[in-house]
């Protein structure tokens, strides 16, 4: 394995569930994927909520803050940023993200 | 310095004021303070006795309680009577014989009904209605009575009247005046109130006069009337006016009034200096108050007296606002027109049976005094034009006319009210004191309630202060934002009726329809819930499951460490020990840790997310269904064993909360709902505490609504009384629509209650009299929901594509290795941050 990042294919567009997460794990890190109905986007952050230390944001609401697009952690609530993985709650906290997108019916992460 | 030595006389409502004004003043450590209670218990609500006959006890009506007695540093000697003062030697004496010395003195020894000297006024049967114990023996002669006679037809006459016809008794009013509640109204008011009292099964007999009580022939008694005529009957209730008790004030040559009453200058101070009385027995310029707002402000002038305040005592309004059987009485001011010049307008209208009447001045310009029969509602706009002088508009005439819905403009505004106006003459809150309680950050009509205690006694005055509130907040520039977030610009109600109306299914049509951007975790859960109490879809269909909360999602409830509980329906509490077995085997099998909970059920903790689907399916297996502890919706009926075991229990409790959980299971709300039932009065089931509690009576089931425990908790209202089933249901049915219908989401029964405009009255108005016809549309609407159940997890289990969501990883079978248990008391439990540390976290073998 080399330390270059490559778009790694993680699952099947139809795993995917709209306007909600579920959790892929690569390479011992869990990847919260989130996809979007009506624009067909897909995002993905870390799984791990900071605030609780449990490995639980894929199981968040998703939602619209203004122009942020945000999960809310299913545990205390706080509002993580689906593009850029930014706590929308706590300036000091963030958690990863990373590219991500749909190519030929695969869901694949730039990781 | 040593303490003043501060003896009380009486500890009734206004003693028991003048103790928390005391306190509420911080200089209780300047005095040593005795109080003699003459009565066997501790202050309590007199205003609300008559609550007693219909389901209050005796602990509902207390205000002092000797525990917060205790707290403030005073000594209470209950079952003790001052008897004798010497004022020389300022020292009183008691029944007991004890002797005790003091600095100052206070009495607010009350008053005692007056019982006219008929000969016979003293044979046993013969009662008054003052006191508890009163009470007491009224229910103990009740047993044995079939008819039962109040003599006296004046405000207290009529409520003793009532408690009559609770009892069971057929009832008589006897009045010796030609009409009924004489001080507070004319003939035609008079002439009204008896005409629906008596369509109300009670007997009215005016301008009687009893001249002989004794032995009847077919009942106990037989009164013998002036002009000649009898009345039969087992019970007399007196109820012919108050005197004060002043006996201590005349032993000790204290000035009294010639009609009796302790004399008391501005400040409460009775001829002697070192003295003063409150209350009923205080009489202030030749005038006694027989109402506890206007005792409660001499109990906080002699407080600011008696630590070096300046507060005065300047008369009280005697205007009043009350339900007599169920029908709206008020009169205000000058409601006879003595105030020379003088002019009336009066409306009356015999189909609907509203008298009203208004007294102006003879330039027509302000209002003097008013009189309202049947229809109360303008009270609290007439009383505010009354106390304050305020211009009356051109045609006063509007004020009391029917609104035709016209757009004729006759509330009066709140804005033109000035700061010093009474809001709340029951706990004498201001116009200023509502403002002021929003400005220390009070923001829902609750908040100013609990702040001010507004509204919370006679809720006479709840539609102003409402009013009120809602203005001042829309004045202070907050504005009143009700929108649910900011992706619909709609309340919850709003949401709840367009979803109904347009028949929206799904939160994408309504996002698209009425709102903006993504949703939110706050607008996503409520349409969800919404969309679930209108058609009850399965929750997991595609257009429903990005609406749940994630315990809602897998249905269990997460735990702090990302792993779940289940919770499957004991309806009751009931369970079969073959179904216990299967819940250790399940807990066993799975390592869970099981509790027993709050709510008469078993809860298994610590299943992984992907357990979940195997654990459900062993519990249907064996009979289980969800428990819904995941859902704003039902949860328990907590029932106690009830009659089928309990030698006390007087009905079936467990077959009713059974039937009661398995109609209502699965109804989802704005916020969590629970039910209880008790199988008699002892109440072991806590039915009280609950939104919905149900107690057994001899003759059905009372229903109590709108209780909680929680964070804040509230004892439920007793709403109606001795229900057969069928109609327990109905209202129960048309309740939790209701609720559903209005309430706000995440809001309990109790805070819902709280904020409802008219509270209990209404909600009683909407639910058993039907004033919105709204009745039978929310008993289909909930006949609905019954009849589209499913168990949750039956369905999931059914569906391959629902059960993708419980891998924890779509592209892996590993388990969450952040999942760490340690061993305590023989069950697991989440391991800590440092245990974990240790531990050398090892992926746990998954059982599948
Ligand atoms: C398990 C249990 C405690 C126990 O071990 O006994 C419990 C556990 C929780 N309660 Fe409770 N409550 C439990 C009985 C109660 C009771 C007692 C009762 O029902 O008789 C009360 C007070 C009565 C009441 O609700 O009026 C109670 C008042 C609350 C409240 C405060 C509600 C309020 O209005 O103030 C919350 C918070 C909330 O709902 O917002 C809460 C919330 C919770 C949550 C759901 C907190 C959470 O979000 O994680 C807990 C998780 C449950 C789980 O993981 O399964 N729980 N909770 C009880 C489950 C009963 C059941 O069989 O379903
Ligand atoms: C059924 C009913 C309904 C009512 N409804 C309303 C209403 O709707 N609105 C309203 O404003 N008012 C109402 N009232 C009147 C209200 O209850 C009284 O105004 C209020 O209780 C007066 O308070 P108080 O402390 O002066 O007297 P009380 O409450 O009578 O208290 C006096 C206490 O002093 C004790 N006592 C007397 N002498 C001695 C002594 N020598 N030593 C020791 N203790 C002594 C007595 O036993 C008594 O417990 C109602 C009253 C009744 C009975
Ligand atoms: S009281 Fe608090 S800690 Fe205990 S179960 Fe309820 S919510 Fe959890
Ligand atoms: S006037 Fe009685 S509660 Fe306000």
């Amino acid at each position: 394995m080399t330390t270059e990042n490559n778009w790694t294919a993680v699952c099947g567009q139809n795993d995917l569930i709209s306007d909600s997460g579920i959790c892929a794990l690569v390479n011992d890190t869990q990847i919260a994927l989130f996809y979007l109905k009506k624009e067909q986007a897909v995002y993905a952050i870390a799984n791990h909520d900071p605030f609780s230390e449990a490995n639980v944001l894929s199981r968040g609401l998703i939602g619209s803050k203004g122009d942020d697009l945000f999960v809310a952690s299913p545990v205390y609530k706080q509002h993580f940023c689906l593009k850029t993985g930014r706590c929308l709650d706590d300036e000091n906290t963030r958690i990863q993200a990373w590219p991500a997108r749909i190519e030929n019916g695969l869901v694949e992460v730039l990781i | 310095m040593s303490k003043t030595k501060l003896v009380i006389a009486g500890n009734g409502m206004v003693g028991h004021q003048f103790l928390q004004s005391l306190a509420d003043s911080g200089q209780l450590d300047s005095f040593d303070v005795t109080v003699f209670c003459e009565e066997s218990r501790l202050a309590y609500d007199r205003v609300h006795l008559s609550a007693y006959f219909s389901g209050a006890t005796a602990e509902d009506l207390a205000m002092g309680d000797a525990e917060t007695y205790r707290s403030w540093g005073l000594t209470v000697l209950t079952g003790e009577t001052i008897t004798e003062i010497d004022r020389e030697y300022q020292s009183v004496t008691t029944d007991k014989g004890r002797e005790l010395c003091y600095d100052k003195l206070v009495l607010a020894t009350g008053s005692y009904p007056f019982v006219p000297p008929v000969p016979g006024h003293d044979r046993p049967q013969c009662l008054v209605y003052r006191t508890i114990d009163d009470l007491d023996a009224i229910a103990e002669v009740a047993k044995k009575s079939k008819i039962g006679t109040v003599v006296g037809g004046g405000l207290l006459g009529l409520e003793a009247a009532k408690a009559l016809t609770d009892l069971g008794l057929e009832t008589h009013v006897v009045e010796f005046a030609p009409r009924l509640m004489a001080v507070q109204l004319d003939n035609g008011g008079g002439g009204m109130l008896r005409q629906k009292i008596e369509a109300l099964g009670v007997s009215v007999h005016t301008q009687k006069n009893t001249q002989l009580i004794d032995d009847g022939e077919q009942c106990f008694h037989k009164m013998n009337f002036a002009d000649g005529e009898v009345l039969e009957t087992d019970l007399i209730l007196f109820s012919a006016g108050i005197r004060p008790r002043d006996e201590l004030a005349r032993q000790s040559e204290l000035e009294v009034g010639e009609r009796g009453g302790i004399v008391i200058n501005n400040y409460c101070q009775t001829s002697d200096p070192a003295i003063y009385a409150i209350g009923e027995c205080a009489l202030w310029n030749k005038q006694i108050f027989g109402l506890v707002a206007p005792g409660n402000q001499m109990a906080k002038v002699a407080v600011s007296h008696l630590t070096g305040g300046s507060d005065n005592f300047t008369g009280a309004d005697m205007s009043t606002k009350l339900k007599l059987m169920g029908v709206d009485v008020a009169s205000i001011g000058d409601a006879h027109g003595q105030t020379p010049g003088a002019r009336n307008y009066t409306f009356v209208d015999e189909r609907e049976e509203i008298y009203k009447k208004l007294v102006v001045s003879e330039d027509g310009k302000i209002l003097l005094g008013a009189i309202l029969v049947g229809d109360a509602e303008q009270y609290g706009t007439l009383l505010q034009y009354m106390l304050n002088g305020i211009h009356l508009p051109e045609y006063p005439d509007t004020l009391i006319l029917p609104d035709r819905g016209d757009d004729k403009q006759t509330g009066l505004g709140v804005a033109a009210l000035p700061e010093t106006a009474q809001i709340c003459s029951c706990h004498d809150v201001s116009k200023g004191d509502v403002r002021a309680a929003l400005d220390s950050g009070c923001c829902t009509l609750g908040d100013v309630k609990g702040a001010t205690k507004a509204a919370t006694g006679c809720g006479g005055c709840s539609a102003l202060l409402t009013d009120l509130v809602n203005h001042e907040l829309e004045e202070m520039g907050i504005e009143v934002n009700r929108d649910l977030c900011e992706h619909f610009p709609y309340t919850r109600q709003d949401l709840y009726n367009l979803i109904r109306i347009e028949e929206i299914r799904s939160f994408d049509e309504l996002l698209e329809k009425h709102g903006r951007g993504h949703g939110c975790e706050i607008c996503r859960p409520a349409a969800g819930s919404i969309l679930a109490s209108c058609w009850n879809d399965y929750i997991l269909t595609e257009n429903n499951v990005s609406l749940q909360d994630t315990n809602d999602t897998f249905m269990a409830n997460m735990q702090k460490d990302g792993t779940y509980s289940v919770v499957p329906r004991v309806a009751g509490g009931e369970i079969t020990a073959d179904k216990l077995i299967v819940l250790g085997q399940v807990a066993k099998k799975y390592n869970l840790y099981s509790k027993i909970t709050g709510g008469q059920r078993v809860d298994l903790f610590g299943a992984r997310l992907e357990q979940l689907p195997g654990i459900w399916e062993e519990l249907i297996e064996a009979g289980f269904e969800t428990g819904h502890a995941y859902g704003k919706s039902l949860r328990t009926v907590k029932s106690c064993v009830g009659s089928t075991w309990c030698r006390f229990g007087v009905d079936d409790s467990v077959g009713l909360a059974i039937d009661l959980e398995n109609r209502y299971k699965g109804l989802r709300a704005p916020h969590k709902i629970k039910f209880a039932v008790s199988g008699c009065t002892r109440e072991c089931a806590e039915a009280q505490s609950k939104d919905i509690g149900v107690i057994a009576t001899e003759n059905g089931w009372n229903l109590y609504v709108c209780g909680n425990g929680g964070m804040k908790p509230r004892h439920g209202d007793l709403f109606a009384t001795d229900l057969d089933r069928d109609t327990l249901i109905s209202y129960i049915d048309r309740i939790l629509m209701f609720y559903i219908k209005t309430a706000d989401r995440l809001q309990r029964t109790s805070v819902w209650m709280e904020n409802m405009e008219g509270g209990l009255d209404y909600l009683r108005q909407v639910v058993i009299n039907d004033s919105l016809t709204l009745g039978e549309e929310l008993e289909q609407q909930m006949a609905h929901v019954v009849s589209t159940y499913q168990c949750e997890w039956k369905t999931t289990l059914e569906s391959p594509e629902a059960l993708k969501r419980f891998r924890p990883f779509v592209n892996s079978d590993a388990s969450d290795s952040n999942i760490v248990f340690v061993e305590e008391r023989q069950q697991i439990r989440p391991a800590t941050p440092e245990e974990k540390a240790e531990i050398q976290a090892e992926p746990i073998k998954l059982v599948s």
